[in-house]
């Protein structure tokens, strides 16, 4: 009995599963989030013999894992690790690689996969995942010889980090990962990528001049920076563009915090929910200084009748970005952060443009038109009020910010100003709700310590609510802030907009309640479900408010408290998230109130 | 306007599906694919015919360089290339055609590969509007059965001379075939 609980201390023999390990540990891995089932048990046995170099750590559904690996990645520029057997953990990993496509974000994904002589005979577990996900990762990897293994990771990872970031995945048969070897493995062999070319082409003087000579002729000149000015760690470079020149900085949701949200110069958001104000200015501009974005939908609107009365200058790494959405008058292929060092360099006081009128016209857009919401006159929390105040008593900390998909994701991007890049997590591109809560997870495991803090909605949070028993179990003192207005909140604002307020499913509560028909009093009652109950279960400590005068001690209760805190923040559902251009419309189209 | 485009790709298992997957999910509308080994074993060729204007043409070599089996991507538009398309077909022989099948294959510097009681099937390579005429002119007779390879290219040398080209000597069709 003794003898076999002892602790196994000494594993000399060399199998793939262990080979794969310490390739990932020499890419610099110290953080797996990692599901076990039968076709990654040696990898998860192999694991084990590495915990003082690797953490692992256990999610309780595979997409919590492959978020939580997103939100490490995202909010420190290292490649994310994730981990799940074949057939469903494999399948459960797909949201999440698409999402990390959609938003450019470095992850490896590594898979069991049946063993090989039972590859295509619909095995147990088995799903050609390599299949599943071709379009939704930048590459990927069935391993099918043993000697590939190390130069596999060695190429995913370099893959998954380099050019435009994206994932990798590695699809791995459990008889390759019990394969054993007693030779010396070469941990550096040459990478076979004939195809991949991401070094930055070097900067064209030429066009820096251009862009220097656009600048000083224009008069209504405006930054629209995007993730790609987060990606290639350009922020202070634009910072210092932005300064030295003046021009107003507008961002998109993924490009938050790649200029100082707080500062006067940054216009906030642009596109369907942002400001008027960058709205107004980006369609009034003679000049666009698109840097590192992809002329989403969601910033358009109507793609032909955007940004129309002026010179286009696109910066991207990757050159499918330019000219695919919208036409540039300066298209620049090149890495960001060296476009700006370049521009920074060569401006001259005589590059600087006349633009006091074009700041007069956008302070006259920001007084008349700034975020607001109207006061309730009671003592109902507002959700936007909420963020507000949560801000005020997290802007001085080193506070990471992750969130859901919805109206809460929204009113953050709004409200909660980002002074700093990669401290700001939202599934942008995808919109993926559940998003928030693992993410919020990685983000914690990548920085012990800091106060990290899921903003999330009701429907958001439940999507993958089993993470709480993560933040328990692993220690991740991450602090849930869910504004619980019991509906959907973003399809009722289109509801309640242009389909007469019909209730079609968007209500959270028991279908026999007359909300679930739009039919109720309007009020929140006892809300559905019991998030306090919930949370005791896996002994999260929480607190639901519902009272305006509460909320500023709840949220220092919630910052001050050791461990996980889940705070309940109930709000009137009928709020909306303004101001809106309807999709595929014009700034022209834009809803105030 | 009709593009042709030559990808290098590695031959990996699955590089063909990655590409086709990526042009059906992006809509690209593909008139032929034709896919085959090279000089170098561990390279493949794929030409790829399509239709469409100068923004999707710039899209598609875009989204196919993006693709990390795909080695290079050439653009043959506007460049001096040679193309070709094989094509095999069964064409009815019934009451007695068969020396006037086998006059025009000739005509067409086509080859009979098999010969049946009923029919022949006939083997030619060429441009696609000489295998296009061709198929015009076998009709009348009944086409059985037919299959292409889809085209093919390679760029000339920038010296090459066009004497070289062997689809100079291809006759025009005889006129009273193409009525």
């Amino acid at each position: 009995m003794s003898v076999e609980s002892k602790p196994r201390t000494t594993h000399t023999v060399t199998n793939g599963a262990d080979i794969l390990v310490e390739a990932m540990i020499r890419q610099g891995v110290e953080t797996v989030f990692a599901y076990p089932g039968g076709a990654s048990m040696p990898l998860h046995q192999a694991l084990t013999y590495r915990r003082d170099e690797v953490r692992t750590i256990l999610p309780r559904h595979e997409q919590g894992g492959v978020f939580a690996a997103e939100g490490y990645a995202r909010s420190t520029g290292k490649v994310g690790v994730c981990m799940a057997t074949s057939g469903p953990g494999a399948t459960n990993l797909v949201t999440g690689l698409a999402d990390a496509k959609m938003d450019s974000c470095p992850l490896v994904a590594i898979t069991g996969q049946v063993s090989r002589k039972f590859i295509g005979t619909d095995a147990f577990q088995e799903t050609p995942i390599v299949e599943v996900c071709r379009a939704i990762t930048k590459h990927h990897y069935l391993i099918t010889r043993f000697e590939d293994i190390p130069r596999v990771v060695k190429e995913a990872f370099y893959i998954a980090r380099s050019g435009r970031p994206g994932p990798v995945l590695i699809d791995f048969p459990k008889d390759v990962q019990l394969e054993k070897t007693t030779e010396v493995v070469d941990y550096d062999p040459p990478i076979q990528l004939p195809g991949y070319r991401p070094e930055p082409r070097p900067v064209n003087m030429a066009q820096i001049k251009q862009i220097l000579a656009a600048i000083k002729r224009s008069h209504k000149p405006i930054i629209y920076a995007g993730g790609g000015a987060i990606n290639s760690d350009a922020s202070a470079e634009l910072t210092e563009f932005a300064k030295r020149t003046k021009i107003p900085v507008t961002m998109t949701l993924m490009g938050l915090g790649a200029f100082p949200g707080s500062d006067p110069q940054s216009l906030d958001m642009l596109g369907m929910h942002g400001s008027a104000y960058a709205n107004y200015a980006v369609n009034d501009a003679d000049l666009l200084l698109a840097f590192g974005v992809r002329f989403d939908d969601r910033v358009t609107g109507k793609v032909s009748e955007f940004a129309t009365h002026g010179k286009i200058v696109h910066v991207d790494s990757d050159p499918s970005e330019i000219h695919k959405n919208k036409e540039a008058h300066i298209p620049v292929i090149a890495d960001l952060r060296e476009v700006l060092q370049a521009l920074n360099e060569t401006i001259t006081d005589d590059d600087l443009p006349e633009i006091d009128d074009w700041w007069k016209q956008i302070n006259q857009w920001r007084t008349a038109h700034p975020f607001s919401y109207r006061d309730p006159g009671n003592d109902s929390i507002l959700p936007q009020a909420a963020i507000e105040e949560l801000h005020r008593q997290t802007a001085s900390r080193d506070t990471f910010i992750a969130v859901g998909v919805g109206q809460h994701q929204m009113w953050s991007a709004q409200f909660y100003k980002f002074d700093k890049p990669r401290h700001w997590m939202s599934s942008s591109g995808l919109g993926a709700m559940g998003f928030g809560l693992p993410a919020a997870m990685g983000v914690q495991a990548a920085h012990p310590g800091k106060l990290c803090i899921d903003i999330d909605g009701d429907g958001s949070f439940q999507m993958n609510i089993q993470e709480l028993a993560t933040l328990v179990c692993e220690k991740l003192p991450v602090k849930m802030f869910v504004l619980n207005n019991q509906h959907l909140g973003m399809v009722v604002q289109w509801e309640d907009r242009f389909h007469a307020g019909n209730r079609a499913h968007t209500y959270l509560g028991p279908v026999d309640h007359p909300e679930a028909r739009g039919q109720g009093s309007g009020e929140i009652g006892v809300t559905y479900p019991n998030f306090t109950q919930i949370a005791a279960g896996y002994g999260v400590q929480s607190r639901q408010v519902r009272s305006k005068k509460e909320l500023p001690a709840a949220i220092a209760e919630m910052i001050s408290t050791p461990g996980p805190f889940l705070l309940d923040v109930v709000c009137p559902y009928q709020e909306q998230v303004l101001p809106m251009i309807p999709g595929g419309m014009t700034v022209k189209e834009i809803i105030l109130e | 306007m009709r593009h042709v485009l030559s990808a290098l790709v590695m031959n990996q298992p699955g590089v063909l599906a990655h590409i086709s997957g990526m042009l059906a999910s992006r809509a690209f509308n593909i008139e032929s694919l034709a896919v085959g080994a090279t000089e170098n074993a561990e390279l493949s060729r794929m030409t790829f015919v399509l239709n469409g204007d100068e923004k999707t043409l710039d899209q598609v070599r875009k989204q196919l360089e993006k693709i990390l089996t795909v080695v290079r991507v050439i653009d043959f538009s506007n460049q001096n290339f040679v193309e070709r398309d094989l094509m095999l077909l069964k064409v009815s022989t019934d009451g007695g055609k068969r020396g006037e099948v086998h006059e025009l294959v000739d005509i067409f510097r086509g080859r009979i590969v098999d010969v049946g009681a009923t029919h022949v099937m006939i083997e030619i390579a060429g441009q696609e509007r000489k295998i296009d005429a061709f198929i015009d002119v076998m009709r009348p007779y009944g086409i059985i059965e037919m299959v292409r390879t889809g085209r093919i290219a390679l760029l000339r040398s920038a010296v090459a001379s066009h004497e070289a080209d062997d689809d100079r000597l291809t006759p025009e069709p005889p006129p009273e075939a193409t009525v």
